[in-house]
């Protein structure tokens, strides 16, 4: 008899990890983002714009979001896996969120330097 | 010898009868709030990219914001992504087997819970 070992996808432990490398990430974020307003002198339309200008926040969001659209994939397809027992329609929700993440992040680079 | 009767056992999948202990409160709180957040993501991307377009939709996103109804649905999101971080912080503690006793995971439960409300007023007021 042949001993085949049940094996997952291979991607839970890179996924696990990656869950928690992307929440870091976004941790470091967030406590720069409020700095960043807690220091903005005045929130007007040109004081804001200055902010969004200098290239920390830029690339800083930019990596945020990067860390953030793949948090979400690995959230979202967990959820789809616990309550979607349809191959297909499971199938079909992924592709759907991933556009949706890749269009939300070519949208964020359109915002940043626009 | 093996008794093969099925015993009825009792099956509690009521969602309404079962009592959740707090760390099962923060845990599908934890996945509702990440599923809401991803679905405001283009919301919240469009009020960001109105309040840098120019002056004039920097206006707009100003009084689109400062609508009530706006203003308690963007409080929620608020409420939403700090009880998601706290929560999450409270995984990587979890993690590194730091308060995995019983009562260390429900004590860090209860101030995961609190201290997001907590801190998403301390925001909102700060932001308003």
């Amino acid at each position: 008899m042949v001993n085949r070992d049940v094996v997952g996808a291979h991607y839970g432990l890179r996924d696990w990890l990656a869950q928690r490398a992307t929440a870091v990430v976004m941790l470091v974020y967030t406590l720069l983002l409020l700095l960043a307003l807690v220091m903005l002198p005045k929130f007007d339309y040109w004081h804001w714009k200055a902010l969004w200008s200098l290239p920390l926040m830029q690339y800083a969001t930019l990596l945020f979001m990067a860390a953030l659209l793949f948090h979400a994939w690995v959230g979202v397809r967990n959820i789809f896996m616990d309550y979607i027992k349809l191959p297909g329609l499971r199938l079909m929700l992924y592709v759907l969120v991933i556009f949706a993440l890749i269009a939300y992040g070519a949208w964020s680079v359109q915002i940043l330097w626009g | 010898m093996t008794s093969t009767v099925a015993r009825k056992r009792p099956k509690y999948l009521n969602l309404m009868q079962i009592r959740l202990p707090v760390p099962g409160i923060i845990s599908i709180m934890h996945r509702v709030s990440g599923a809401v957040l991803f679905l405001m993501i283009p919301l919240l991307l469009w009020l960001f990219q109105s309040s840098l377009q120019s002056a004039e939709t920097f206006q707009q996103f100003r009084s689109v914001v400062t609508h009530p109804l706006m203003k308690l649905l963007l409080l929620g999101l608020l409420w939403g992504y700090l009880h998601h971080l706290l929560a999450g912080v409270r995984h990587l503690f979890l993690d590194l087997h730091i308060g995995i006793e019983l009562e260390a995971a429900r004590r860090s439960s209860l101030i995961v819970l609190i201290g997001g409300i907590l801190l998403t007023l301390a925001v909102g007021v700060a932001l308003w």
